[in-house]
């Protein structure tokens, strides 16, 4: 037997260099990033909730952060609409966020509108100056405004994903 | 500043010694990797000086609508909601001139994008061995290609493009959020082999670098295949409004996927579903379904809606056809509301994923007459007839539905109607709809405000 390995080497190396080197960067361009600045670049949130941060919140605590910091915009029920007036924009109203027409109903997955809040709300400036916790406080608000949650269920990096959204994913 | 203050000419090249020595020294705006330093009288007035050449000033066409500086709720809709439109009735050839390029504001609510090239990082990460970080010198040393394709809004001559929200009487109205340059940069499977794609992958998400981040998953199988990260539009650095620096260009598929001012790639195993990915389905057995490449389209440039013949005689009509799938076969059209059908020429090139040009020559009567194009690509689908799509969803605009694309793309026909006093007037709907409605509402009218749904989705 190991006759037969040593009468293999050759052609395993032959076979195996290839692919080695195949599989290398080939260019020498760029550089490679350490875990840590992957994860400080890169803030999108999947389903699975796999890179949501440590953070809690609840409906009744994130009323107070909405107070201060969204309902200027969506007002207190998530259904006003303020004319945006920023250059130029996207919609000429904030989107409804409560009720059957709102954007949160048509959301497969509760990690989205924590991915969406904390990268670009409160809209203009302030984007992204929301702490973890004040985002899922604010994100545990308008998922009971949608009757999705109860007003003292913390939403954390474990409970947020398994939120069962009316939407769901859509199976064909 | 007076003439005067200037110092004496110096002699050229000395100039230019200097120029290079100021552009390259440490702490100044350092051109990027192959940009020869501009000499200073071109980087100060360039419009003045033809150092960057401009249009001669009797030439006036321009994407529409133009948005206002500020906007108020007083302004109609079709400001808030409508990409910037190619004007597709008044250019030739195949290839959109970058100014006049269509583009969807998605930096929206914020001023567009204004990214400095030395700063902007692309970072390839996700189920990758080696997660990757690329400036924009990197980029342009890597292997390049360079595709001629189509851009197209996901909504293009859909339901907020018809009548909704203002009369769409042209083409560039009705259809202008599509354009087609030639786009140049790396191709995105160089970049995911430079990484190493782990076993199990089979997603992209892409993201963004613009205030909102906008972001947007697509099959890895497709990111394999003709993606490129683009950093040239027909030769020269990407538009501000189209994604400068850099950006994803995914011919074929609807414009949303084409990610502007792309900072990360990241691979996966399913949509990531992040920001504002929306709308993918599930199979029974648990795997993604995603979108396609959008159905084979064609609209007749000349002549098109608001545009007046002469007079009888004979004209060359010309316009446009593509399609996701691959080449454009062969284009049909007809001068008689339907009845006959002529093959049109197709002018070369002939590209996979380009607009391609057709062309007809036609002797117009004087008479009352509708013209409609059709097209076939090389997979053998055809286009819709809009007479067909009306048969099945009835009179009514707003239920129109042409295919299986993303998004509201409408891809049926565009007929337009010619009047004996040679004005050429959209056919589909309106008070010209080609043959009349069977109902006798008024259709200009919209029957809703507002489309449903949020802001626009599309980044092209």
């Amino acid at each position: 037997m190991p006759r037969l390995v040593l009468l293999l080497l050759p052609l395993l190396v032959m076979t195996c260099l290839p692919a080695a080197i195949a599989q290398g960067p080939a260019y020498q361009r760029g550089r490679t990033l350490s875990s840590e600045a992957v994860q400080a670049w890169d803030t999108a949130v999947g389903p699975e909730g796999k890179e949501l941060p440590p953070g809690r919140g609840t409906a009744r605590e994130g009323a107070q952060v909405w107070a201060r910091r969204c309902s200027a915009c969506h007002g207190m029920d998530g259904k006003y609409q303020w004319p945006r007036r920023a250059h130029p924009p996207s919609a000429g109203k904030a989107p409804l966020l409560a009720g059957e027409l709102g954007v949160v109903a048509k959301r497969q997955f509760a990690t989205t509108l924590w991915d969406y809040i904390n990268r670009a709300m409160p809209l203009g400036e302030q984007a992204g100056t929301l702490t973890p916790s004040e985002v899922y406080a604010v994100t545990a608000y308008v998922l009971h405004l949608n009757g999705i949650i109860g007003e003292d269920d913390g939403m954390d990096a474990n409970t947020l994903p398994q939120v069962p959204m009316p939407a769901g994913p859509r199976k064909n | 500043m007076s003439a005067k203050e200037h110092p004496p000419r110096q002699p050229r090249r000395r100039f230019l010694k200097e120029a290079l020595a100021a552009g390259l020294a440490a702490g100044t705006v350092r051109p990027s990797y192959g940009q020869t330093p501009a000499p200073e009288e071109a980087r100060s007035r360039p419009e003045e000086n033809r150092g960057y050449g401009r249009r001669s000033h009797y030439e006036v066409v321009s994407r529409w609508p133009i948005q206002p500086k500020e906007l108020t709720p007083g302004d109609p809709l079709y400001l808030v909601y409508a990409p910037s439109r190619t004007p597709l009735q008044d250019l030739r050839g195949i290839i959109t001139p970058n100014p006049l390029h269509y583009f969807v504001d998605a930096s929206s609510p914020y001023p567009i994008a204004d990214l400095n090239p030395q700063e902007h990082r692309l970072v390839v990460d996700g189920m990758v061995d080696r997660p990757m970080e690329y400036t924009l010198d990197d980029l342009k040393l890597l292997p390049s290609v360079s595709r001629i394709c189509w851009l197209e809004c996901t909504g293009n001559g859909g339901l907020r493009e018809r009548n909704h929200i203002e009369f769409h009487e042209t083409l560039q109205k009705a259809h202008g959020a599509t354009s087609c340059a030639e786009w140049t940069g790396v191709p995105l499977s160089l970049l995911l082999q430079e990484a190493g794609v782990r076993q199990g992958a089979s997603w992209i998400y892409a993201e963004g670098n613009e205030h909102a981040r906008r972001a947007k998953s697509f099959q890895l199988e497709k990111g394999m295949e003709d993606v490129l990260v683009a950093y040239a539009q027909n030769g020269e650095a990407i538009r501000p409004e189209n994604g400068y620096p850099v950006r994803l260009i995914v011919p074929g598929w609807s414009g949303h996927n084409s990610v502007k001012w792309l900072r990360t790639v990241k691979v996966t195993d399913r949509p990531y579903m992040a920001k504002d990915d929306l709308g993918f389905t599930q199979a029974a057995d648990g795997t993604w379904i995603g979108e396609r490449e959008f159905d084979p389209k064609s609209v007749i440039a000349f002549p098109s809606g608001g545009q007046k013949l002469p007079g009888p005689g004979v004209y060359e009509l010309h316009g446009l056809a593509w399609t996701g799938g691959g080449v454009i076969r062969r284009v049909d059209v007809t001068t008689d509301g339907g009845r006959t059908w002529k093959e049109a020429q197709l002018q070369e090139p002939i590209l996979p994923r380009a607009h391609t040009r057709f062309r007809l020559l036609w002797t117009w009567n004087g008479e009352e007459t509708v013209i409609e194009s059709r097209c076939t690509d090389e997979r053998g689908r055809t286009q819709r007839r809009l007479i067909d799509i009306r048969e099945e969803y009835g009179d009514d605009p707003d239920h129109w539905r042409s295919s299986t694309s993303a998004g509201e793309r409408f891809s049926g026909t565009q007929p337009w109607k010619i009047l004996r006093d040679g004005s050429v007037h959209q056919a589909a709907y309106g008070p010209h709809m080609y043959p009349p409605p069977k109902a006798t509402a008024a259709l200009t009218k919209p029957t809703r405000k507002s489309p449903s749904g949020g802001g626009s989705t599309c980044l092209a």
